[in-house]
């Protein structure tokens, strides 16, 4: 059993699990950290940044100055944003036989590994998953493509040249694979290829593996995955999480008994209480917009945007902000709210009641109809005559790079009376904030990351106690910036196996058991025998047949008839040779009984001793030794064959036969 | 004995000693337990029984009864217990064997009621009550009780448990203070046999290997230093100290907290003058307990008055030790010598620390409990260590909050054990907060001023956290030093403020009520503290906060609503809020805060707000705010005539503490002599301030112009005044209050109206006026509890007449008595218990 690592992003993972002889991607993640090294798309032309002056090297060379860019002293490629693909080398992609989805965040970079490795197979995921994660695709290229860039850049990823280059162009890797985004053509090919599941649906894999998605808790129709033969069972746990928010609650029962537990996605600010960061969340929100100022949440359109527009629902008339307009602008704004509505069954219990008063779901539908919350598909259009300030804007990209933020961030980023609140984990606010200063506009970090931390790790691996555990390698040693908190890694026993890009983990289990199935008439030919009470054995001669996975165990041919010398000659090499079986033996030797019984033969002079493994009986006059042990009986005596028949069936009377 | 209660007493005792006639309800019982206890205090218990033989009789006919309830008989035997407390009585029951019966193997001992709780607990009552002489000694004896009560120690109901420990300490001590009272004597053979064979009980349990028995005796020898000062004390002391001592050497110490308990008793009792060897016991058990266990032993030893240096010493050792292992663990580099001295920290206490969350959260906790309790005490250990217990309260801090940064594994280990620990956090700034009530050294206070903000920035503090941190801000705020020759605030405070404002504007805005609150409550007492500071007026104006604050008038909690009102209160006091317009909305007017907090007194759904209000502009009021002084007596009037329509009594409770702060400003404060007098001399003429005042004049300077009191001329003058503000419509009104608290508060104002008028000469008097007829007549419909038709327009002198013919004095007294001192008598009592079997013809019983 071999797992392949090609993603070295722990909460956006894409490994390859190869298991009797099925081979098994699971989730495909996106790394889009690598868009952080370009320059923002503007959606109105922005003359700061078109203005921006050109980067030289320190000899003055200036070659690169169409490339890159330089803002308050970083160094920003000009160009359309690219992306960090999975590792596509370690392993020949197109043996994949399925990809198996968790989470909408982690089917990311999906169209390049189904359009462009020769993929055949089949992608696993839930409808909530499907949906929601075209929305981000749809998003994704919808931002990208409406600002079209002329210009490329490729002259920096020269490896000569890259050395040259600041942090942190200079340390970016693989840029060489870094990709520009797919097209919305390749988005509905890769997904075609999917076949939507439900909780806790078994699916056969060539009649080899059982997989099986468990709700995760995380998000929307997230999952972890059972997958298992009948003897060997590997969980793999993706984004999952045990607060009580919007999705169904994590399934922990089920992972339990687990050979191999592969752990990914766990919370990326382990410091950083979801509730508090709430809280933190309203108040500077509040602060804001009371002093006569604007905030800007960049976010994703689906996830804990459901949850924070929740709590501002319960928060706004309590802090005084009921006049207050909050803007949801994205592409797929209007999508991803009415999808939230529809998905009951992937709700929470509290939530999927609702459905039966009848009410909506996400108390988000009675903001849209007061007009507290209105959405747009972009800044043109609608939303130039409706908008007012101060106001709340809820918008993407949280990498603000592309999407609409860009154009408030130009907007509002001189007035510090402004705020932008960063809500999603995914990209270090000061990176992302990079090409926007000179800013006066207040940053607040809050990140909501509602997925497991290292406390409820700890406590998951008590419950399920997989027998190994295995995980990215950033989850065993404490975060770099917090060195000595030994609270924040996994502490478990054994010590976890961690994996890294590009490295092939041989999983340290090995299989044992296979289930083979008895055809009804050859079971009919057995003969048991009780050899102790509860135990029965019998003999088999059959044939071993073996095709997709299964094995049957079927009757042997019968021997044909001989019919004459030739033909029966040729029919012995057909049939293979059956010689007379003798019978099997079983029971063990009582030493006393068995030296009262040769001395009732005539033995005389016999002595015993004990060795460690059992007795010798010596026969002093006979010259003979009978060696007893726990699995084997000899007999030792010189050419005397006679003796040795007699001394064996002696032997054989304690011992019993079928 | 009232007659009326001895004409009762036979039916009662007929019901009592009646199976088929339940008394329901047990308090009936208790009262009439309590009832015989003050007859029989104040008078002889012998003539009561011979004057009424039904209580014998009942007595009697209980040990007959077999189907009597086991309240019934435990009410007996408590009632025997009062009336054989008096020795003559005693007898006269011993005469008819009554009392041997009732608690010796005869009585209910013997039988099936024994298995009641009730009846065990009525027993040992009983026997606690007339073990008052020594012939009660003797039936102890001749019963065989006291080995009963030995068994009771280890009963399975606690109370029967604690009360049967109890009684064998006060039998001891009834048999020692006897014969050998006076005698200290350390010799068995001399002490009584009832105590010898107590003594010798308590010292088998404490030989015991059955951890209960040893935790009995312990607690019994506890109660007895404790309660017991007789020389023999001491003589005991000596007597069982080696088997106690003896205790120490099994590991684990039994019953170690009871263990300490008695070493602490002993040690506060009079055996230390004569034992010194206590000291030695108490240095022994500091040594050989789990640091957790040693903590409540250490800071008793370092309570007691008189100890030796030694002693104390180590016991502050042990205190320390935690804080001091936390102090090594998280040091970055050997520093100077830490809390110890430089000793290192002691192997178990870190075990202790290290072995599981629960022990190091509890152990932190008691010694940051246990010093902060010990810091303001004046018998404190000195010198006091400030600096490391500073920098010990603020590792433990850091380590909590995450921010520590321990090289050492020790300190890796607890900060994965402590970190986001609320318990310990809340300890931890307790401690701190009473840590500023002395000096530190500036590097000291640099790095709590830090912490403190840290917390206070931290959106993972919890709000019971940020409260505390707030208290312990405010604190060390307050104990900041002043700058010398400057009296406004330090440079480094007020960079501190600079930096803890936009975090309380912050906290203002939070979605949880309870940080909104505690955040508005650290405001009202920063600026009740520095309203008059030049840098805090400074740095608060060019914050948000006053108009933050102001907002918060209208949030949905009606506790923050409180606490917004008696900030913006405070505020305004200090003329705080009236910041200018801001520049972003330009032209924006701002509503008088009186207006508003009028708005809230009237409007409000709920009571605290409303009650917060009154609180202000009645300090508004005393201090002359100049809102209020702009024009009192209209502001007088508005207030009281919201108050007195207001459905919580606090609130118009606090309207007569407003009106009896304004009666003071007219007429002198309460308490003081004639005031007339002082204030003017009596040639001065009468009419001179009322022409200073004339009606036209405007009214905010009446409270400048009377500031202390008024002179006899102008009585008549603040009469009127009091008049026009409808003020006795009001305390009329609440004379008459359902709720006694405000009717008692009317009471008293009136009287001191009345005093003051009586002492400067009334006005002339409409006696026999209509008006006065009246207004008489309203105040009767009032007292019937028809409260609906209005005073009118009252005339000074009306006013007084009415004041006069009010028995103020009698309806104070009235008022005085509880609400059911007509129920609470024994007449009715007894009445009661009749009524409800139905022994009573007509049913008179009071309804309550």
């Amino acid at each position: 059993m071999k797992l392949y690592c090609l993603s070295g992003h722990p909460t956006l993972p894409c490994n390859v699990l190869k298991f009797k002889s099925t081979t098994v991607m699971l989730d495909c993640g996106l790394d889009m950290t690598s868009t952080l090294n370009f320059l923002p798309l503007p959606l109105v032309q922005s003359p700061r940044l078109s203005n921006l002056p050109g980067w030289s090297l320190k000899d003055g060379n200036a070659f690169l100055d169409k490339e890159l860019k330089e803002c308050s002293g970083h160094v920003f490629v000009d160009s359309v944003p690219e992306f960090c693909l999975p590792e596509t080398e370690l392993i020949d992609l197109s043996t994949v036989d399925v990809i198996l989805i968790s989470n909408y965040h982690c089917m990311m970079a999906l169209p390049y590994i189904t359009e462009h490795t020769g993929f055949t197979g089949t992608v696993y995921a839930t409808e909530p998953t499907v949906q929601i994660g075209r929305l981000l695709m749809e998003e994704l290229v919808n931002f990208i493509e409406r600002v079209p860039k002329a210009q490329s850049a490729s002259l920096w990823k020269n490896k000569d040249i890259q050395r040259l280059l600041p942090s942190p162009l200079k340390d970016a890797v693989e840029v060489s694979t870094w990709r520009r985004c797919y097209t919305m053509q390749e988005v509905n090919s890769a997904l075609s290829k999917i076949q939507l599941v439900g909780y806790s649906q078994k699916i056969e894999l060539f009649g080899a593996v059982q997989v099986t998605p468990l709700s995760s808790g995380y998000a929307l129709g997230s999952s972890n995955w059972i997958i298992q033969s009948h003897y060997e069972k590997v969980s793999y746990v993706s984004g999952s999480s045990l607060l009580t928010t919007h999705p169904q609650p994590m399934d922990q029962a089920s992972l339990k008994n687990s050979d191999v537990l592969i752990l990914t996605g766990l919370t990326q600010i382990p410091t950083a209480n979801p509730d508090s960061m709430v809280g933190e969340f309203c108040s500077n929100l509040a602060l804001t917009v009371r002093n006569g100022g604007n905030v800007l949440v960049p976010c994703y359109p689906s996830g804990v945007i459901y949850d924070l527009l929740e709590c501002l629902y319960q928060y706004i008339d309590s802090a005084g902000l009921s006049s207050i307009p909050f803007y949801f602008i994205s592409p797929v704004a209007n999508s991803s709210l009415e999808f939230s509505q529809i998905f009951a069954e992937w709700l929470c219990h509290n939530k999927q009641t609702k459905v039966y008063l009848p009410e909506p779901p996400f108390p988000h539908a009675e903001l849209i109809q007061t007009n507290k919350l209105k959405h747009y598909p972009s800044i043109h259009g609608d939303f130039s005559n409706d908008f007012r300030q101060p106001c709340v804007v809820f918008t993407g990209h949280p990498s603000l790079r592309f999407g609409d933020v860009v154009h408030f961030m130009e907007l509002w980023g001189k007035s510090s009376l402004n705020t932008v609140i960063f809500t999603e984990p995914d990209f270090t606010y000061l990176e992302a904030l990079a090409p926007y200063q000179p800013l006066a506009m207040k940053c607040i970090y809050c990140p909501i990351d509602t997925r497991l931390n290292f406390i409820q790790v700890s406590k998951l691996l008590k419950e399920v106690q997989p027998l190994h555990v295995v995980c990215p390698e950033q989850y065993t040693q404490p975060p770099p910036a917090q060195s000595r908190r030994m609270d924040l890694m996994i502490d478990c026993q054994p010590p976890a196996m961690s994996y890294r890009r590009a490295e092939v983990l041989a999983l340290p289990f090995k299989r044992r058991y296979e289930k083979i199935e008895i055809m009804p008439e050859l079971a009919d030919s057995l003969v048991p025998m009780e050899i102790k009470p509860g135990v029965s054995l019998a003999t088999v001669s059959a044939v071993l047949h073996t095709k997709d996975n299964k094995h049957v165990l079927q009757p042997p041919p019968r021997p044909a008839q001989p019919t004459g010398g030739k033909k029966r000659k040729r029919a012995s090499d057909d049939i293979p040779d059956c010689k007379v079986l003798k019978p099997l033996l079983s029971g063990s030797i009582p030493v006393d009984q068995f030296v009262q019984t040769l001395e009732k033969h005539g033995f005389s002079d016999i002595k015993v001793e004990d060795t460690a493994k059992g007795h010798i009986v010596l026969l002093q006059e006979a010259e003979t030794l009978i060696q007893i042990e726990e699995d084997s009986t000899h007999i030792i005596c010189d050419n005397d064959e006679m003796l040795r028949v007699r001394l064996r069936d002696l032997v054989l009377k304690f011992l019993q036969k079928f | 004995m009232d007659p009326e209660c001895s004409r009762l007493l036979p039916a009662l005792c007929a019901v009592l000693a009646d199976p088929r006639q339940p008394v329901a309800d047990d308090t009936c019982l208790e009262k009439l337990l309590d009832w015989f206890t003050t007859v029989t205090e104040a008078g002889s218990s012998l003539l009561l029984l011979q004057e009424n033989p039904c209580l014998v009789e009942l007595l009697f006919h209980v040990l007959k009864s077999q189907d009597l309830s086991s309240r019934i008989l435990s009410f007996s035997l408590r009632l025997a217990g009062i009336f054989a407390a008096q020795e003559d009585c005693f007898q006269y029951l011993q005469q008819g064997e009554l009392l041997p019966m009732l608690f010796g193997e005869a009585g209910p001992l013997g039988g099936a009621a024994w298995t009641a709780p009730a009846v065990r607990s009525g027993w040992i009552q009983g026997l606690r009550t007339l073990a008052q002489h020594p012939s009660a000694l003797r039936l102890l004896a001749a019963c065989g009780a006291v080995d009963t009560i030995f068994s009771l120690q280890g009963d399975s109901s606690l109370f029967v448990a604690s009360a049967a420990g109890q009684l064998l300490v006060h039998i001891l001590d009834l048999a020692m203070r006897g014969p050998a009272e006076g005698r200290c004597s350390p010799q068995a053979c001399d002490w009584p046999a009832c105590a010898q064979k107590i003594v010798c009980h308590i010292e088998d349990s404490l030989c015991s290997i059955a951890t209960p028995q040893v935790t009995q005796a312990l607690n019994v020898l506890t109660t007895v230093f404790g309660h017991c000062h007789g020389l023999w004390t001491q003589g005991l002391w000596v007597r069982l100290s080696p088997l106690v001592a003896r205790l120490l050497e099994k590991d684990p110490v039994p019953a170690s907290h009871s263990l300490v308990d008695l070493l602490l008793s002993v040690a506060r009792s009079s055996v230390p003058s004569s034992d010194r060897g206590l000291w030695e016991t108490l240095a022994q058990t500091l040594s050989h307990l789990s640091p957790t266990q040693a903590g409540p032993l250490a800071l008793g030893i370092l309570k007691l008055q008189d100890c030796p240096q030694a002693l104390r010493t180590q016991a502050f050792g042990v205190l320390l030790q935690p804080l001091a292992c936390v102090l090594e663990a998280a040091a970055q580099a050997p520093g100077p010598p830490g809390l110890l001295g430089g000793a290192a920290g002691d192997p178990m206490t870190v075990d202790t620390l290290l072995c599981s969350k629960s022990a190091c959260v509890g152990l932190l906790c008691c010694a940051l409990a246990h010093l902060g309790l010990l810091q303001p005490l004046p018998q404190r250990p000195s010198p006091w260590p400030q600096a490391p217990l500073l920098g010990a309260a603020v590792t433990v801090l850091r380590l909590c909050s995450g921010s520590a940064a321990p090289t050492s594994d020790v300190g890796g280990r607890l900060c994965a054990i402590l970190v986001g620990c609320g318990r310990v956090q809340r300890a931890a700034l307790d401690f701190l907060g009473a840590l500023s009530q002395g000096a530190g050294p500036q590097e000291s206070v640099t790095q709590v001023f830090s912490v403190l903000l840290e917390y206070l920035m931290s959106p993972e503090s919890s709000s019971m956290v940020l409260k505390k941190a707030f208290q312990a801000t405010l604190r060390w705020l307050l104990s900041s030093p002043k700058t010398p020759g400057c009296c406004d605030l330090d440079p480094r405070t007020q960079l501190f403020l600079r930096e803890l404002l936009p975090v309380l504007q912050k906290r203002l805005c939070s979605p949880c009520w309870e940080v909104r609150d505690s955040g508005l409550e650290f405001l009202t007492q920063m600026t009740r503290h520095w309203g008059g500071q030049a840098g805090f007026r400074q740095a608060l104006l060019a914050s948000e906060v006053p108009e933050l604050t102001k907002q918060l008038l209208q949030d949905p909690e009606s506790y923050v609503r409180a606490s917004a009102v008696t900030a913006t209160g405070q505020l305004s006091s200090w003329g705080l809020l009236a910041a200018p317009a801001s520049p972003e909305r330009p032209g924006a007017q701002q509503k008088s805060l009186l207006v508003e907090l009028l708005h809230v007194l009237c409007a409000d759904s709920e009571g605290f707000p409303r009650r917060a209000v009154m609180q202000v502009f009645t300090e508004w009021l005393r201090d002359g705010h100049a809102d209020v002084a702009e024009d009192p007596e209209r502001f007088v009037a508005r207030v009281l005539q919201a108050a007195s329509r207001d459905p919580d009594w606090e609130v118009r409770a606090q309207g007569l503490e407003l009106a009896l702060v304004f009666l003071g400003q007219l007429l002198g404060p309460r308490g003081s002599h004639c005031p007339c007098a002082v204030a003017l001399p009596e040639t001065a003429p009468p009419g001179a301030l009322a022409q200073a005042l004339p009606e036209a004049a405007p009214p905010g300077t009446l409270a400048q112009a009377l500031p202390e009191a008024a002179p006899p001329g102008t009585l008549a003058q603040a009469l009127q005044v009091l008049c026009r503000v409808q003020l006795f419509e009001f305390a009329f009104r609440a004379l008459f209050d359902c709720d006694r608290p405000v009717a008692q508060k009317s009471c008293d104002l009136l009287l001191f109206l009345r005093a003051k008028a009586a002492l400067c000469g009334s006005p002339q008097e409409a006696g026999d006026s209509p008006n006065v007829a009246s207004v008489e007549a309203t105040l009767q419909r009032w007292q019937a509890g028809e409260q609906g038709q209005p005073l009118g327009y009252l005339e000074p002198g009306a006013v007084m007449a009415v004041l006069r013919s009010i028995d103020l004095e009698g309806l104070r007294d009235t008022l005085a008595e509880s609400s059911d001192h007509v129920e609470k008598s024994p007449q009715s009592l007894l009445q009661d218990m009749l009524a409800a079997v139905g022994v009573l013809g007509e049913n008179e019983a009071d309804c309550y």
